[in-house]
């Protein structure tokens, strides 16, 4: 199934989740494919798990099936496992490592390093950033996003240009942040392909 | 994408929209003038472009007190021969169902459409309910998109179908329509500017009592009337291009409406089933001839639907009326689910369970996987950092204490809204709660019916759409209870639309500020207090005044939601490490997402705190301290 592309992406509220996805639809009907998004609103998601499932390439449903995902895209270390229901052996993952603690005491939250050793021991495609840091180093933790967005267009079977994405990011940011977010989407960018 | 774009867009442009962004380019297609809400995730969205969009697409828009009295501005307005819309969210048409009831017999002149959102699963709803049962209840036709591009070309129908027939007409959309994103190509827009100076355009209402006063003598012809259109109605959906077929199965067939059927499409695609679909966009009327038709030659049809077996039970009566030999596979059989969502897994495995078409293979994940996924942490949703409901909660749980009452003797009736999270621990602050409006009612139930005290909650928003009515009970009948109508200046879970209580109205102008003090007042209550909920002292001491007392008491916490846009935040509290003695106070009772105990110590997420201040207070070490 070529030009069939399909992104979960999780984390967060209040990480831009839904921006990012959005971007990344706009840029993919800009280039004439077909495309179709998932998200979930209500209740006060700041704080709460948040995720958005965006389908390229002929989909009526906007929902990805269980491991239909091409790319795993997580905002955060835990919420990556809890995303992993879409993937299959061949899905990227691509996550942030920083964490964002839940105020629920019920689990301990485990350590990151062993997140990621677990991880690739079940997958091929594992790619951990420091997607917070590069965020801050181009100017605002709140750059995370567009670190992330970089970070899948870096993805070979993504069938996104970067300059659509860039463009699309123009579209849908203020002016103002334009060049600490192209900042941000380069290191993602880099990233993923050094 | 600049919102302007959905009123300035032309003709054969496209967007990537919102479900719920799609719908407002179908009002402004259609040439609507009015539209009225109540918000309810997840039709809100359309309110808030609604609100910005209103005065360039020449709409008169509000924010209404409540469903009911929405259903009623629109009403009105289409039987003065102007277009209007209104909308909500599923249980919103309980609220409304009254007067929308009458409105199919009363009927219309200009366009009226209602647009229904519907939340399988409850993402964030107290019921799963299918609003295609009020179509059937009241009679009217009711449209059921699937797709963003549907949603838009829907609506602008739906106006034409309703002034056709001068019927309300119903669009039904799901969580996954409204909150779907898709390619959108824009129509042509029909103007609805006027010569006067208003923003919208004047109807006039021509009297008419027979047709519009629904007293006996005139109602019995009005349900006849109806009738008769109905029957009309029917034969449009018989031929409406909404409900089309797809495919060339001989022997198997499927039936599918709405997100169901993006699902079912899917998995007969992507697996190469030999399976004719039927997708029905108008639904009730229910094309009886048309699904005759498609079933004539099958042997067996499958009907995919989210919520409960409508169509699936129309298709049994057709099947039973013509005497034809057709199995029938859904809800009803347990080939799919009766309750919850669907998705392509869900559809796929029903339709395996006749067709065994799809081989079981799992994915094996080492031990270590499978543990980590079984031990990491929940994030539920949570009162966010610095909102002051958490500080309204930890006080009156400090009262109770002081009072000597123990957990079981304080019951807490809780309301829609944000404050509902108040259920989490460590506040276990929510115990019953049925619907809008519900927690004063449910004051007055529990006071005449237990010994125990109760704290009811309600929002701001949620007082003014329901909760003055049940306070007069409650002061008329003397019923015993404190009343907390947490104002904190919008109305916060549905994304901060605003209420009568605050100076602004839903197009952005200013508008008179309706007082909750005065309304109380008014209503009689005797201890009507406004408190701070961020001065610690002042709650606990109130709330120890307000339960000691033997009657109605209301207290308004009043402090706005965190946000608010616009609002400027204040700088982070500090943690003051030497003076910390690892109670884990501020971490256990007080639960804000901003604090957490990483490594044993105490850590503030600057990027979270709000600077509210309620930590300081609960920390009696002097750990905290304000980043002033």
């Amino acid at each position: 199934m070529d030009n069939h592309y399909n992104i979960y992406i999780c984390g967060v509220g209040g990480q831009g989740i839904i921006k990012t996805s959005t971007i990344i639809g706009e840029a993919a009907m800009n280039q004439g494919l077909d495309v179709v998004m998932s998200e979930i609103h209500g209740m006060s998601q700041r704080g709460g798990s948040v995720s958005t499932e965006l389908k390229i390439g002929g989909y009526n449903s906007s929902i990805i099936p269980k491991q239909g995902a091409d790319m795993l895209l997580s905002f955060e270390p835990v919420e990556t496992i809890r995303g992993l229901d879409k993937v299959n052996s061949e899905t990227k993952i691509v996550y942030n490592t920083h964490p964002i603690i839940p105020s629920s005491t019920d689990k301990q939250y485990p350590n990151v390093d062993s997140i990621t050793k677990t991880l690739k021991e079940n997958f091929k495609y594992v790619l951990p950033i420091d997607g917070t840091q590069l965020a801050m180093d181009a100017g605002s933790v709140l750059a995370l996003n567009m670190v992330l967005l970089g970070a899948v267009t870096a993805d070979d079977k993504f069938p996104l240009t970067k300059e659509s994405v860039i463009e699309a990011m123009k579209n849908n940011l203020k002016p103002k942040f334009h060049e600490m977010n192209l900042k941000a989407i380069e290191s993602g960018y880099n990233s993923i392909k050094s | 994408m600049n919102l302007k774009e959905l009123v300035t867009g032309d003709s054969g442009e496209k967007r990537f929209l919102l479900g719920n962004e799609a719908a407002v380019r179908g009002l402004i297609e259609a040439g609507i003038s009015i539209a009225a809400t109540y918000p309810g995730t997840p039709s809100s969205e359309i309110g808030n472009v609604l609100s910005v969009l209103a005065k360039d697409a020449n709409i008169y828009f509000e924010f209404s007190t409540n469903e009911k009295v929405a259903m009623e501005v629109a009403a009105t307005a289409a039987v003065s021969g102007l277009r209007s819309f209104t909308f909500m969210k599923h249980v919103g048409m309980n609220v409304a169902a009254d007067s929308f009831m009458t409105t199919a017999y009363s009927g219309v002149n200009g366009g009226m459409v209602i647009l229904s959102a519907d939340d399988p699963s409850l993402f964030s709803s107290q019921n799963e309910q299918d609003t295609r049962n009020y179509a059937k209840l009241a009679n009217v036709p009711i449209l059921e998109p699937s797709n963003c591009q549907e949603v838009k070309d829907m609506v602008k129908y739906a106006f034409d179908l309703s002034e056709q027939f001068k019927l309300p007409v119903i669009v039904r959309t799901t969580t996954r329509v409204s909150h779907m994103r898709g390619v959108v190509e824009f129509g042509d827009v029909r103007d609805n500017s006027s010569n006067n100076d208003n923003h919208w355009k004047r109807g006039h209402f021509n009297k008419d009592p027979s047709k519009y006063v629904p007293v006996p003598a005139f109602a019995g012809d009005m349900h006849v009337r109806l009738w008769d259109k109905i029957r009309k109605i029917e034969e449009v959906s018989n031929k409406s291009k909404f409900n089309c077929e797809w495919g060339t199965g001989k022997k198997y067939g499927l039936i599918a409406s709405s997100s169901a059927f993006n699902y079912a499409c899917d998995v007969v695609k992507f697996n190469n089933l030999d399976i004719k679909i039927l997708k029905l966009g108008f639904s009730y009327p229910f094309p009886q001839n048309k699904v005759i038709e498609f079933l004539s030659d099958l042997d067996e049809v499958f009907v995919v639907e989210e919520v409960d077996p409508i169509i699936e039970r129309d298709t049994l009566v057709c099947i039973g009326s013509k005497n034809l030999n057709v199995q029938v596979h859904g809800k009803l059989d347990g080939t799919f689910p009766i309750y919850h969502e669907f998705n392509s897994d869900i559809v796929a495995e029903g339709l395996n369970k006749v067709l065994n078409f799809k081989e079981n293979k799992s994915v094996q994940f080492t031990q270590s996987l499978e543990k980590l996924s079984e031990d990491i942490p929940s994030r539920a949703p949570v009162l966010c950092a610095g909102c002051p409901h958490r500080a309204m909660y930890y006080g009156i749980n400090i009262a109770i204490e002081e009072l000597g009452l123990k957990p079981e003797d304080v019951i807490f009736a809780s309301d829609i809204g944000c404050y509902t999270l108040g259920i989490n621990p460590p506040y276990n602050a929510a115990d019953y709660l049925l619907s809008m409006g519900s927690s004063v009612g449910d004051g007055c139930g529990f006071s005449v019916s237990t010994d125990q005290k109760v704290a009811s909650f309600i929002g701001d928003s949620t007082f003014f759409h329901s909760g003055i009515s049940p306070l007069i009970n409650a002061v008329h009948n003397k019923h015993n209870f404190v009343l907390t109508v947490l104002d904190n200046r919008i109305t916060a879970m549905t994304g901060g639309q605003p209420n009568p209580g605050i100076p602004v109205d839903g197009m952005g102008d200013d508008a008179p500020e309706v007082s909750i003090r005065k309304l109380a007042l008014a209503c009689g209550c005797d201890f009507v207090r406004v408190i701070n909920p961020f001065n610690l002292e002042q709650v606990v001491k109130t709330y120890r005044e307000a339960f000691e007392r033997k009657d109605a008491a209301v207290i308004i916490s009043k402090a706005p939601c965190t946000l608010i846009k616009g609002l400027t935040r204040k700088p982070p509290v500090k943690f003051i490490e030497s003076n910390c003695n690892n109670c884990d106070k501020c971490v256990k009772e007080l639960a804000c997402p901003a604090i957490s105990k990483i490594n044993g110590k105490i850590t503030i997420d600057e990027s979270q705190c709000d600077g509210c201040t309620a930590c300081i207070q609960v920390c009696k070490y002097g750990a905290l301290e304000d980043g002033r």
